[in-house]
């Protein structure tokens, strides 16, 4: 930096103290990235305190089972929250995609492994859908997908018969099966949850299609004016996710050893739930989804602790509820301030 | 001025543009000439706007030619007006506020890592982007230390001399700044207009639309009346005072463009 650059530096600059300006906004997105971690850490040492259950791997390992279904889910949603949108029917897809993999093979007898890939492809199909809505007919993604939410919900039950599908072949439940470090068993599926976080955050913070999607959600106008296909990538960004969910949907079998027509209602708001908590921010252009993972946890965390407590299940929803307008209004706060 | 001699950056001769019966563009001639500031003014429904979006592109013009370095050119969109190296600044800050300072220099045109990292990942190259912005910063001497800052919080000025730098440095021909300090306070449009001249100083020749007559006297080389559709008259802050100016731009005076008696930089 040279002499003549630092004056015009004071020169460009507003009058009112920039500097300290610029200090109290940073710190303003330093809170609202560390905040999700503080929280998830808050809680856990409040549950360790009530439980000597709480802390221990097998008690984590479980921890991480509950929300590995969830966690997959909400990292589509999180790549449609960057980008301003939302989307109701993640939970839905994911549980006709289950049905549609499950009901292959073991009713239709399609080989195991070509009854995922159809399920993925069906998956991919509904975000196909939903992101054709939003960027061709410039509908709200608000309704688009709450339209298909009825629809997916709708054709699991049709096509399942309102029937659990059993029996499945080995191979669709092998993320299930586990291995030990130490004492302590570990899925498989917690893991290709985990790298599923790991190529997100690849994707989002260093590759081009993932600047894109910040870019997408934080101006979409100044986006397409820099020569962007913004509705392609925002079809992209849909279709993606929807193969996100039908990975979730695999997870969701290898968990659960069924087909459930009923799975996965509560996850449609509940991976809402989690980016929300997880920092990311419902207007578009700003979360991460390491933010994200950790929201997930803090669901699944207090669901356990309270468990373990012995608190009725009802009371771990309020506190979800109230959790979800705290970090709401923290994003909505830090928005306004600077505005 | 001796611009008649050299051929223009870009040119327009003729051009037409008609919606319905409404003829938006009628038969108006253009010229930007190399290193200057040519201000293009006129009052609203002019036709000064239907005019910009056919030289960048916005707009196909029905009738007419468009010459780029004398040679012809057909922009079907601005992208490829852009691609041909002509690069617009927009009123409204087309920033994206909540992303760094480097990747809006490189928004579209992201940089990517040598070697398999950038081919088969695809993976950007953040601290090269970050260099080059860094330059392009220098460059029109606009003095922020750290291209990792996001956009919101830099002021309204910083911001739109984040637009001017990020135009000026993908143009290989020319930029076109629409309205540029529309947005801006009164010293916050001053320290833009001094980037505009920073602009015309390092080689490119600058098209500025204006509706602030003090701006447009304040640095353009050039000022280009339009009227009705079409050119009324080209004139200079030397030649002629904002009162005359303002004259011929309602019709009010009307300008012989045939025999002008004080303009020049017109054949």
């Amino acid at each position: 930096m040279t002499h003549t650059e630092i004056q015009t530096a004071a020169q460009m600059a507003p009058p009112s103290g920039p500097e300290d300006e610029r200090r109290g906004l940073l710190s303003g997105d330093r809170l609202a990235q560390l905040g999700p971690l503080i929280a998830l850490l808050v809680v856990c040492i409040f549950f360790t305190t009530q439980s000597d259950r709480f802390l221990s791997g097998q008690n984590f390992s479980l921890i991480f089972q509950q929300v590995m279904v969830l966690g997959a889910l909400a990292i589509g949603q999180t790549i449609i929250v960057l980008t301003a949108g939302i989307d109701l029917s993640c939970g839905t897809v994911m549980a006709f995609g289950s049905i549609v993999m499950t009901k292959l093979a073991v009713d239709s007898g399609v080989p195991p492994v070509l009854a995922i890939l159809i399920g993925l492809l069906v998956c991919g199909a509904f975000g196909a859908v939903n992101g054709g809505l939003v960027t061709r007919l410039g509908l709200p993604p608000f309704i688009v997908t709450l339209g298909t939410f009825y629809i997916a919900f709708a054709l699991t039950h049709i096509y399942s018969n309102e029937e659990t599908i059993s029996n499945l072949p080995s191979v669709m439940t092998a993320l299930g099966n586990t291995f030990k470090v130490g004492s302590t068993a570990i899925t498989y599926g917690s893991l290709v949850c985990l790298a599923m976080f790991g190529v997100a955050w690849f994707v989002l913070t260093q590759t081009t299609w993932g600047r894109r999607v910040y870019a997408i959600g934080d101006n979409p106008e100044a986006t397409r004016l820099m020569g962007i296909n913004v509705r392609k990538q925002l079809l992209m960004v849909y279709v993606v996710a929807g193969v996100i969910y039908g990975i979730a949907a695999l997870l969701l079998i290898s968990r659960t050893s069924v087909g459930d027509p009923n799975a996965g209602q509560t996850d449609n708001l509940d991976a809402i739930t989690a980016v929300v908590l997880g920092g990311t921010s419902l207007f578009g252009g700003r979360g991460t989804v390491i933010g994200t993972l950790i929201g997930a946890l803090i669901v699944g965390v207090l669901r356990n602790g309270l468990v373990l407590m012995g608190v009725q299940s009802i009371y771990q929803v309020l506190i979800t509820g109230i959790l979800v307008i705290l970090a709401v209004s923290v994003d909505q706060i830090a928005r306004r301030r600077k505005a | 001025m001796t611009t008649e001699t050299r051929t223009p950056v870009l040119q327009a001769k003729g051009l037409v543009k008609r919606y319905g019966h409404v003829t938006a563009i009628d038969g108006a001639d253009f010229e930007l000439y190399p290193g200057e500031i040519l201000a293009v003014i006129g009052d609203n429904g002019a036709g000064k706007s239907s005019l910009i979006k056919a030289l960048s592109g916005a707009v196909i013009p029905d009738a007419g030619e468009i010459l780029l370095d004398g040679k012809p050119a057909q922009f079907k969109s601005p992208i490829e007006a852009r691609r041909a190296g002509i690069e617009t600044v927009y009123q409204d800050l087309a920033v994206a506020p909540a992303l760094d300072i480097a990747t809006n220099l490189f928004l579209g045109r992201e940089q990517r890592r040598k070697g398999p990292f950038g081919s088969v990942l695809r993976m950007v190259d953040k601290s090269a982007m970050k260099q080059t912005a860094s330059q392009h910063m220098a460059n029109l001497q606009i003095g922020i230390r750290s291209m990792s800052q996001a956009v919101e919080t830099l002021s309204g000025g910083q911001r739109q001399g984040v637009a001017v730098a990020r135009a000026a440095a993908w143009a290989r021909k020319l930029v076109i700044m629409d309205e540029p300090t529309a947005a801006l306070g009164v010293r916050e449009s001053g320290q833009v207009l001094e980037l505009i001249r920073r602009v015309r100083d390092n080689g490119l020749p600058v098209i500025l639309i204006s509706h602030n007559m003090p701006h447009v006297f304040e640095i353009a080389d050039r000022i280009h009346i339009h009227r009705l559709g079409r050119r009324a008259a080209v004139v200079t802050p030397q030649t002629h005072t904002m009162h005359e100016v303002v004259g011929i731009m309602t019709g009010a005076v009307v300008h012989d463009l045939e025999h002008p008696d004080k303009a020049n930089g017109h054949h």
